[in-house]
């Protein structure tokens, strides 16, 4: 088993970083996750597991990032605060460290409304932030929140997410700050689509320091066609597709959208590349796996470097 | 104010059914205030189950009656001199009323008239609005007088969270984002550092630690 975190290690080192994503199945099958497994594998330094996304019932996270291990891959397990309140999350997080797991991205959620599962009560017992600092208290103090000494600490490296395009846009960096300062690590963005807004916000969080003190991920999400790219662009909250991206992938013949959407993702990955105080990409090609090792490739990302087990 | 609104008239013919003589009892305090259980809509709740009755052949005999305040004890006990009469109580007070009047009257049966929403306050004509969960440690003045753990669909001590757009929470674009909101009035006042602060997560034992909560003060009794 793993000593430390892959993804830390190559921050630590100064090389960009990848991860992808793989979302949990809506049943009780481990083999949709060692299928995803397969085709991620030696495409990415660490996967993240999605807890229940958009707050519909899939396999816990928790348990796929344990079959993700069993198939020798690194992941990052996502927590959300919505279903669990401060006992069970802290319970999750000793577990998650036990299995192995060296990766945590803390989140609130997307609300249970959204879901299959609308009646359900909606936790919000702590927050994201307030969770990030949980985590860190578990970490570095050994404790659990509000003292009481943890007979080992978990080793984790804390995750939390950011997303550009939200309002209000100027106050977007202050709470990026105030993850930081609750024990943020890493920060994976929401899918970048709109460079131009991304390069403000990076702009804010570059003249707050931000960006030396955090490691960043930008956020990409491939199109797989223009119907998606109309959807995420209207269904789902706290996504920016410029209109000319959505007219590109119209004017694209339905047989070669798929292609046109990697085309725009490594257009994009060009150009955060030159962007400032970005320290990787987090990849989430949703229900296409596949299409991560075409573009790791074709972005110049591989091989992915390999570390001594220490 | 506790905010209401009536059951289902369907519902509450099917809870009263067994009982032949009911004093249907409102309350003029909050529910009056939002139009679900005052003078004027327990008449209106009274007359239309006489008439259903009477429709159906059914020979039911209800009396209305509206007491200041329903969940006070002092304004409850002058009903000993009539609740004999009743074989049931149909309470149009809110679930603080109803569980006084049954408290005080425990021999006869009394059904809920309104499902109790929120503490809440009157925007507008026919418009209320949810803004105080009664956390039991208030926490407007951090935040400008706007209410996150209520306001927030997440409860968000530190937000807003991602999904804010527009000014407009991503759970119903017609709510305002209350962390929009609150941004606004701090730095209407200049105190926009406040936010800058990581608010610890919330103490919810002084909401629901030893179950139901109850004040007691000393100086008040007699």
């Amino acid at each position: 088993m793993r000593k430390m975190s892959q993804l830390k290690k190559i921050f630590n080192k100064g090389d960009l970083a990848v991860t992808a994503e793989c979302g949990p199945p809506k049943g009780a099958d481990p083999e949709a996750i060692f299928k995803k497994a397969e085709l991620l594998r030696g495409k990415a330094d660490a996967i993240n597991v999605t807890d229940n996304q958009t707050a519909i019932v899939r396999m816990s996270s928790l348990a796929a990032c344990g079959l993700l291990i069993s198939a020798g891959l690194e992941p990052v397990l996502q927590v959300v605060v919505r279903d669990r309140n401060r006992i069970a999350l802290q319970s999750d997080i000793l577990g998650a460290s036990a299995m192995g797991i060296k990766n945590v991205l803390c989140l609130s959620g997307d609300h249970q409304s959204f879901g299959n599962q609308p009646q359900a009560m909606g936790v919000f017992d702590l927050d994201s932030i307030q969770l990030i600092q949980v985590v860190k208290t578990m970490r570095d103090e050994g404790t659990i929140w509000g003292g009481g000494p943890l007979t080992k600490s978990p080793e984790l490296f804390i995750g939390a997410v950011a997303n550009p395009f939200a309002d209000p846009l100027e106050f977007r960096p202050v709470r990026l700050a105030k993850k930081i300062r609750a024990g943020a690590d890493f920060i994976q963005t929401q899918c970048v689509y709109n460079l131009d807004k991304f390069e403000e916000w990076m702009n804010m969080a570059r003249e707050r320091g931000l960006t030396e003190q955090v490691n960043i991920l930008a956020g990409v999400t491939p199109l797989k066609s223009s119907n998606m790219a109309k959807y995420m662009k209207k269904r789902v909250s706290g996504i920016d597709i410029p209109d000319e991206l959505i007219k590109r992938m119209e004017e694209t013949p339905k047989n070669r959208q798929r292609d046109e959407g990697i085309n725009i993702c490594l257009e994009t990955i060009q150009r955060l590349k030159e962007i400032q105080g970005i320290r990787g990409f987090h990849i989430m090609a949703i229900e296409w796996e596949e299409a991560v090792g075409e573009i790791v490739e074709r972005a110049g990302l591989l091989p992915r470097p390999s570390f001594d087990q220490d | 104010m506790i905010t209401a609104e009536q059951k289902p008239i369907d519902k509450i013919r099917e809870m009263i059914a067994p009982y032949k003589r009911i004093l249907a009892l409102g309350c003029g305090s909050c529910v009056a205030e939002c139009a679900a259980g005052g003078e004027k809509e327990t008449a209106m709740l009274a007359s239309t189950l006489r008439m259903a009755a009477k429709l159906d052949g059914r020979d039911i005999l209800i009396h209305e009656k509206t007491v200041d305040r329903q969940c006070v004890k002092d304004f409850i006990l002058p009903l000993d001199d009539i609740i004999d009469q009743y074989d049931a109580v149909l309470s149009l007070g809110c679930g603080a009323g109803v569980q006084a009047v049954a408290e005080i009257f425990s021999a006869v049966p009394i059904i809920p008239a309104l499902n109790t929403e929120f503490i809440g306050e009157t925007r507008d004509q026919g418009y209320w609005v949810e803004n105080c969960v009664g956390c039991g440690d208030c926490v407007l003045y951090d935040f400008g007088g706007i209410c996150p753990l209520t306001r927030c669909a997440k409860h968000l001590l530190n937000g807003p969270c991602g999904g804010s757009r527009d000014g407009k929470c991503e759970v119903d674009p017609e709510v305002p984002c209350a962390w929009q909101l609150i941004i606004e009035r701090l730095s209407k006042f200049n105190a926009l550092d406040r936010l800058e602060k990581i608010y610890q997560p919330k103490d919810w034992s002084m909401k629901q630690g030893l179950g139901p909560r109850n004040i007691i003060r000393e100086d008040q009794q007699r």
